[in-house]
């Protein structure tokens, strides 16, 4: 521990003996740790919404449907449950949010076109939160109940079948046993989504009103369940399944979706390239600031290794004066990158790409997220590569011969 | 007892094409409580024995001992520990730590080897006015002169009392008066406190102090005199 103590002191002095190359090293230091936690920030960002509006366009976090239903989106592949059992078993479950729903494909048609659509008959009080509509930004208005006898499509799409806000459609699907459904409904409202092509897919219809239409009496095709964060639905996932029998599937988001899942594993994964990549930069400045000053006390490292202290203090000193740099230079780092993700959380406006934006799923908003586990990762990478880095300076140090290095000739 | 033991020493450096014999078989013993100085011209062989003692050069061949253990072959962790408790060192020049006051200077030996704060503290302040450096204690090595620093070194060496002090060259940039009080301090240590010294050095004045002369020459000893303190 003494020894410790005058390592540190050492390593702490030292490291001011060069002002000029200190702060220079710091600086480096520092706006390479700025630069790792504000792009990781805009990239998680970017991924959040990405994911939170793939989310909200219906998956949830957990999803059960009949075994067959995700291969044929048939109305006969229903859940076998009642939504009355359905609800008597989830609603006291306790999780964040869920909602049972019939899904099913449609042909919708104005007296101007015709479209192919997603016809959803939800309950609008159930889904209120989960799905990428905002019930109050909707033009006209959005479903009032389950029984609810109008639809509310897309901005999008009433521009194409030459329709709105009053105006009368027919909707078109199929019943289990495969003769034609149909029904006529007024439009009471259009909504917009930050992903256009949601508004020309999604048909949103009272679900009491669809199952009658359907005549699947009181069944839905699939329930659906959010958690808290999408990045950790496995309580969530083991859940529902003991709520659940044995004759239906039960998936994560990840799996409904898996470009989303794919998207989410691939950016994190880019996080630690990049700082990984910003470190290696560093790297060479931090080796070389080391090498110098080692180089610079030859003399004084031979004398104190005269005066006893063993090849090990002299490596650890070396280290310890790494480790300050790049502590004082992270916290720096830290500050800064604190000071400017602040500002920005409520949002970048990128309108101006944002038809690049949607065709990713993103919306023109960009809000950096500060996550604690992207800050402590890039610290952690930067001190244990920074370690390592500053090993083989210190390794050298640490192996002069006394006699060599005190009369060592500049 | 023997403090210092040097068995049939050789070392050889080779200076461009030339192999230069700076030890050639020497033997010799120090006894404890000793005043040895060695003396030869420039090149004899002082600085290489010196250092074989103080374990911080290797011999080609011989055995050195230490108080009765054998240290040529101790590994370059035991030989730290070696002369952390037992050696001082005072080197010609370029003796102290530069970041480290003239006090923590003084202190570094006693602090690496565990010596409590208070104990240091008063020990360093006590060995820095006694080589004349009071009201100095908080200067760095910069901001004093050659001769100065120099005593800092001389009470770093002394001041933890190791059994051995060895020093090349002690008062090479010291004046007249200093170099005398620097010798009589080492005197009165040797006196007293029994420490043993050994001390390469080709000044007369230095020698003067000396109990027992040895004077070497392409390093062999040519003539080992005991004499009376001055």
């Amino acid at each position: 521990m003494h020894r410790l103590r005058i390592l540190g002191m050492l390593a702490w002095r030292n490291l001011w003996r060069n002002h000029r190359r200190t702060f220079i090293m710091l600086g480096a230091v520092s706006i390479g740790a700025w630069a790792m936690i504000f792009m990781t920030a805009l990239t998680q960002g970017m991924v959040n919404e990405m994911i939170r509006d793939g989310i909200s366009a219906l998956p949830g976090h957990v999803q059960v449907h009949h075994p067959d239903y995700r291969d044929d989106p048939n109305i006969a592949n229903l859940l076998p449950a009642s939504d009355a059992e359905i609800a008597a078993t989830f609603a006291p479950a306790g999780f964040n949010a869920w909602s049972s729903r019939i899904k099913v494909p449609a042909v919708v048609t104005s007296e101007h076109d015709s479209r192919g659509v997603t016809l959803l008959g939800i309950d609008p009080a159930s889904e209120r939160g989960m799905i990428f509509v905002d019930y109050d930004e909707v033009e006209g208005r959005f479903l009032e109940s389950a029984e609810d006898s109008g639809v509310v499509i897309g901005q999008k799409l009433a521009k194409t079948l030459e329709t709105g806000v009053g105006k009368r459609i027919v909707l078109m699907s199929q019943d289990p046993d495969n003769d034609v459904a149909d029904r006529g409904f007024r439009v009471v409202g259009l909504f917009h989504a930050n992903v256009e092509a949601f508004e020309e897919t999604y048909v949103f219809a009272g679900k009491k009103t669809i199952q009658t239409m359907l005549r699947v009496g009181d069944h839905v095709t699939e329930i659906v369940v959010l958690g808290d964060d999408y990045r950790d639905v496995e309580a969530d996932y083991a859940h529902v399944l003991e709520l659940v029998d044995g004759n239906v599937e039960v998936l994560r988001w990840t799996e409904l979706d898996t470009y989303l899942g794919t998207m989410l594993a691939v950016m994190d994964g880019f996080v630690l390239i990049w700082v990984i990549v910003i470190f290696l930069a560093l790297s060479f400045g931090l080796v070389n600031t080391l090498v110098m000053a080692v180089f610079e006390r030859v003399r004084e490292i031979g004398l104190m290794l005269a005066l006893g202290m063993k090849p090990g203090n002299i490596l650890g000193q070396i280290l310890i004066e790494s480790m300050l740099l790049l502590v004082i230079g992270l916290g720096i780092g830290n500050l800064l990158a604190w000071l400017t993700i602040k500002p920005l959380e409520s949002g970048i406006d990128i309108s101006i790409v944002a038809e690049g934006m949607a065709m990713m799923g993103a919306s023109s908003m960009l809000y950096p997220q500060l996550r604690m586990e992207d800050v402590v990762l890039a610290n952690v990478v930067v001190l244990i590569l920074g370690f390592l880095a500053s090993l083989s300076p210190a390794w050298r140090a640490s192996r002069y011969e006394p006699i060599e290095a005190i009369t060592k000739v500049d | 007892m023997t403090a210092v033991r040097c068995v049939d020493l050789c070392k050889t450096y080779r200076q461009g094409d030339q192999d230069i014999k700076a030890l050639d078989h020497l033997s010799l013993e120090i006894a404890e409580g000793d005043f040895v100085c060695l003396s030869s011209p420039s090149g004899g062989g002082k600085t290489t024995l010196l250092n074989a003692i103080g374990g911080l050069d290797k011999p080609d061949q011989g055995e050195v001992y230490i108080s009765g253990q054998r240290i040529d072959n101790l590994s370059k962790g035991e030989l730290a520990e070696l002369r952390l408790s037992l050696i001082g060192f005072v080197f010609q020049a370029y003796n102290l730590i530069p970041v480290l006051t003239a006090r923590e200077n003084v202190e570094f030996v006693m602090q690496v080897q565990g010596v409590p704060a208070a104990d240091r503290h008063r020990k360093a302040d006590e060995i820095l006015a006694e080589v004349g450096l009071e009201g100095l204690e908080d200067r760095r090595p910069a901001e004093m002169s050659g001769g100065q620093q120099q005593r800092v070194a001389v009470a770093r060496a002394i001041v933890s009392r190791p059994a051995l002090v060895l020093a090349d060259e002690p008062t090479a940039n010291l004046d007249s008066k200093t170099s005398d009080g620097l010798m009589e301090l080492f005197t009165e240590l040797n006196e007293h406190h029994g420490t043993t010294f050994v001390i390469a050095t080709h000044d007369q004045r230095v020698m003067g102090y000396a109990k027992r002369i040895v004077r070497m020459l392409d390093g062999r000893i040519v003539d080992d005199v005991e004499q009376n303190a001055a």
